[in-house]
């Protein structure tokens, strides 16, 4: 029998901030997207200043993406999931556990202020300044004290496994940070910064930052989501424990190695190419673990889908994953590299993960965590929910084919040669050629925004909906 | 199995160790030897650290978040070098802090940008890419040529860039606002210049220096360092 009274009170108020943030970062993220896709296609809406230009606001949009969005729905799951998996409170207490918080949207709000005001490090996922990488170091170690204390005085004997994937990354986001943003500031008073390392071997850092970027900060920290949320709402355990120890441990391993392929037919040295090339490979592997374990879970539990639609959410996101992350490795192959790179099927390939996999993920953890967290019953709507599900959906598929038959189409115009053998094509053909998609792309983009905001629309009504007795009695049990 | 699973997942202490310890190997194994293996970066004749004006310009290239549509990087394939010119190599980019690959082409790539277009077309492009190139998705940067640009910190700039690496000499920093304003006005004399920094294109229209006039002259000089026709520069394979 479960004792309700010895049950640890959890701190749910940091949860519920990180909760409010991450819909408040989505919307930023995806409006801000519609905004340079509708620049992409209409270059007149750059406006001629400085502040509305394409260069400043794409950091915005990734940064709000990545790291507000993404980063916002991260940390405020892995508080939720950790104190429910260790059986205890957060380490540290209210007040540090705040300054995680409140840290933590300082810094997002400063890094979009700075882009928009021209303060770039000028390399990407990691523009912020020496400042502002300084702010975030203190932010992100009292981050990692709080969640490695939970476990170190958890009350299970075992570290769940959702616990293993947000460790990996807290621990190696941390080590890229540090590594990638060593800077000369030009004096203590000015933003400006030097980079330590320049030329190729700045670029070989960057990109073992940028790739693992991905590889921990929206795969393994969204696995850990993925390892708590799934089972939860399926009711059902994970599918295969042994799968999820060698997945976990050859996709910290693997990741790690990728970068490179970022760099392919570049003055990168070639064995350094075929190493991360054959590497990205492997990959496969771990990530379809991680998607067959996900997926697998829902055995026994499928008739599920029809009736939650978070848990739809969550197992399409799943799905997304797993395409993303075949996607991945194909284009790693350097005679593929060749054509795809520098293309818009790169960006193709980002969205599919990123509003495949992380948006889908995080929108089926907030439909399971808004109704528990502030007690309510269950959603305002499962209608509105189902209906934010194939918008999106839809959005996704118009975002990612568009992008992929402009970026097939860029690589093949780019070294198509006449019969005289000239190159056929100069690069302003291949410009105005790719415009169609990209009114495409911004369409998919307005359709997942729109489903953003029914998701808002019915966030908002579920929590003014009333609190009922059997919520109230279950909240007084912990769970 | 020698280790059991579970002894690890009963001690926070020994993942986080593990854990630390597996995520670092690839990074180690592919950065580390691109420090140490002399041939990563090739031994060629004429990169040299860029000029005041130059690095000014390279600021603001920088700060606009040019790199996110124009890479900098000319992939050795056939259709690239035809297109673009020689394909990079690693040694012009040894002073670049931080380096400017990018990694997508909204617009073309511009490694080698200097030279091939006037000072006259590339103020013309800035101010409005369409009225040169109808195509064009580039946003105006009218403003450039309105905003003096901003020298105070200059030296500490340079210094800046000195303290990681670039070989800015005693006499280099000392005459860095001469030189700025030497590169900036087609007028003046521009020998002791051209002995410092060899091929510095001189730029701008002899009025206050704008960031327009710095960005130029780094669009100017991209890609224009190194004389591949020179057999000196022959034995540059990695």
């Amino acid at each position: 029998m479960y004792d309700a009274l010895r049950a640890p009170r959890y701190n749910d108020d940091v949860v519920k901030k990180f909760v409010i943030a991450t819909v408040f970062w989505g919307v930023v993220a995806f409006l801000v997207g519609v905004i340079i896709a509708s620049q992409l296609a209409w270059p007149e809406l750059n406006l001629g200043l400085s502040f509305t230009n394409f260069g400043r606001l794409r950091p915005v949009h990734t940064s709000a993406g990545i790291f507000a969005f993404g980063g916002s729905a991260l940390l405020g799951t892995s508080f939720y999931v950790v104190q429910r998996t260790c059986r205890v409170r957060l380490f540290g207490g209210e007040a540090v556990a705040n300054f995680v918080f409140w840290g933590y949207q300082f810094f997002l709000v400063m890094a979009a202020l700075s882009y928009v005001m021209g303060f770039s490090q000028g390399q990407e996922y990691a523009e912020p300044e020496w400042h502002l990488d300084l702010w975030l170091t203190v932010v992100w170690v009292t981050y990692a004290v709080v969640f490695i204390g939970t476990i170190v005085k958890r009350e299970e004997p075992h570290i769940y496994v959702a616990n293993w994937f947000y460790m990996g990354f807290i621990l190696t986001i941390a080590v890229l940070h540090l590594a990638n943003n060593l800077a000369m500031p030009v004096s203590l008073f000015t933003a400006k910064s030097y980079n330590v390392a320049s030329g190729v071997q700045n670029a070989m850092i960057q990109w073992w930052y940028g790739h693992n970027a991905v590889g921990f900060f929206l795969t393994a920290g969204f696995l850990g989501m993925m390892y708590y949320f799934i089972p939860k709402a399926a009711d059902r355990p994970i599918y295969s424990y042994r799968l999820s120890i060698v997945h976990f441990w050859s996709l910290v391993f693997m990741y790690i190695w990728a970068g490179p392929h970022h760099l392919h037919w570049t003055a990168l040295p070639d064995w350094t190419q075929t190493l991360g090339m054959a590497f990205s490979i492997m990959l496969w592997m771990p990530s379809w673990g991680g998607m067959i374990n996900g997926m697998m879970t829902l055995s026994g539990a499928w008739d599920k889908l029809r009736t939650d639609p978070g848990l739809r959410f969550s197992v399409t996101a799943v799905g997304f994953y797993g395409m993303a992350t075949f996607e991945g490795p194909v284009m790693s192959i350097r005679g593929v590299n060749a054509l795809s790179h520098y293309t818009d099927w790169g960006i193709g390939h980002v969205h599919a993960g990123t509003l495949g996999w992380n948006a889908f993920i995080t929108f089926g953890a907030l439909y399971y965590l808004v109704p528990v967290l502030w007690k309510r019953e269950g959603l305002y709507s499962k209608k509105l929910a189902s209906w934010h599900f194939w918008i999106s959906t839809l959005g996704i598929v118009f975002y990612i084919t568009s992008m992929w038959v402009a970026g097939i189409m860029q690589g093949l115009m780019w070294r198509a040669y006449d019969a005289l053998g000239f190159l056929q094509y100069s690069f302003a053909e291949s410009v105005s050629a790719v415009h169609p998609y990209y009114v495409i792309r911004m369409l998919g983009g307005v359709l997942f925004l729109t489903g953003m905001l029914i998701m808002v629309y019915n966030l908002i009504q579920t929590v003014r909906s009333p609190v009922t007795e059997r919520r109230a009695a279950l909240a007084m049990a912990g769970t | 199995m020698f280790i059991r699973h579970e002894t690890i997942e009963k001690n926070a202490f020994l993942m986080l160790v593990l854990t630390l310890l597996v995520i670092s190997i690839g990074g180690i194994v592919e950065v580390i030897p691109l420090f140490t293996i002399e041939t990563t970066v090739e031994h060629v004749t004429g990169v040299r650290p860029y000029t005041p004006l130059e690095s000014r310009g390279r600021d603001i290239y920088i700060r606009e978040g040019c790199y996110v549509c124009h890479s900098q990087m000319i992939r050795a394939l056939r259709d690239e070098v035809e297109r673009y010119g020689h394909y990079s190599i690693a040694a012009e980019g040894m002073y670049d802090h931080p380096f400017q690959w990018g990694s997508k082409r909204i617009g073309p790539d511009l490694a080698r940008v200097g030279g091939k277009y006037s000072n006259d077309w590339h103020y013309a492009h800035l101010i409005n890419a369409q009225s040169v190139v109808p195509e064009s998705l580039m946003p105006h940067y009218a403003f450039m040529s309105d905003t003096p640009l901003d020298t105070d910190d200059l030296i500490k700039r340079l210094k800046a860039q000195r303290a990681v690496g670039v070989p800015y000499s005693d006499d280099e920093i000392a005459n860095a606002m001469a030189d700025l304003h030497t590169q900036a006005d087609p007028a003046a004399d521009n020998a002791a210049l051209l002995k410092r920094y060899p091929k510095a294109v001189q730029v701008g229209h002899g009025g206050a220096v704008t960031e327009m006039d710095a960005m130029v002259a780094y669009l100017q000089v991209l890609g224009t360092m190194v004389d591949f026709a020179d057999p000196a520069n022959e034995n540059m394979r990695q």
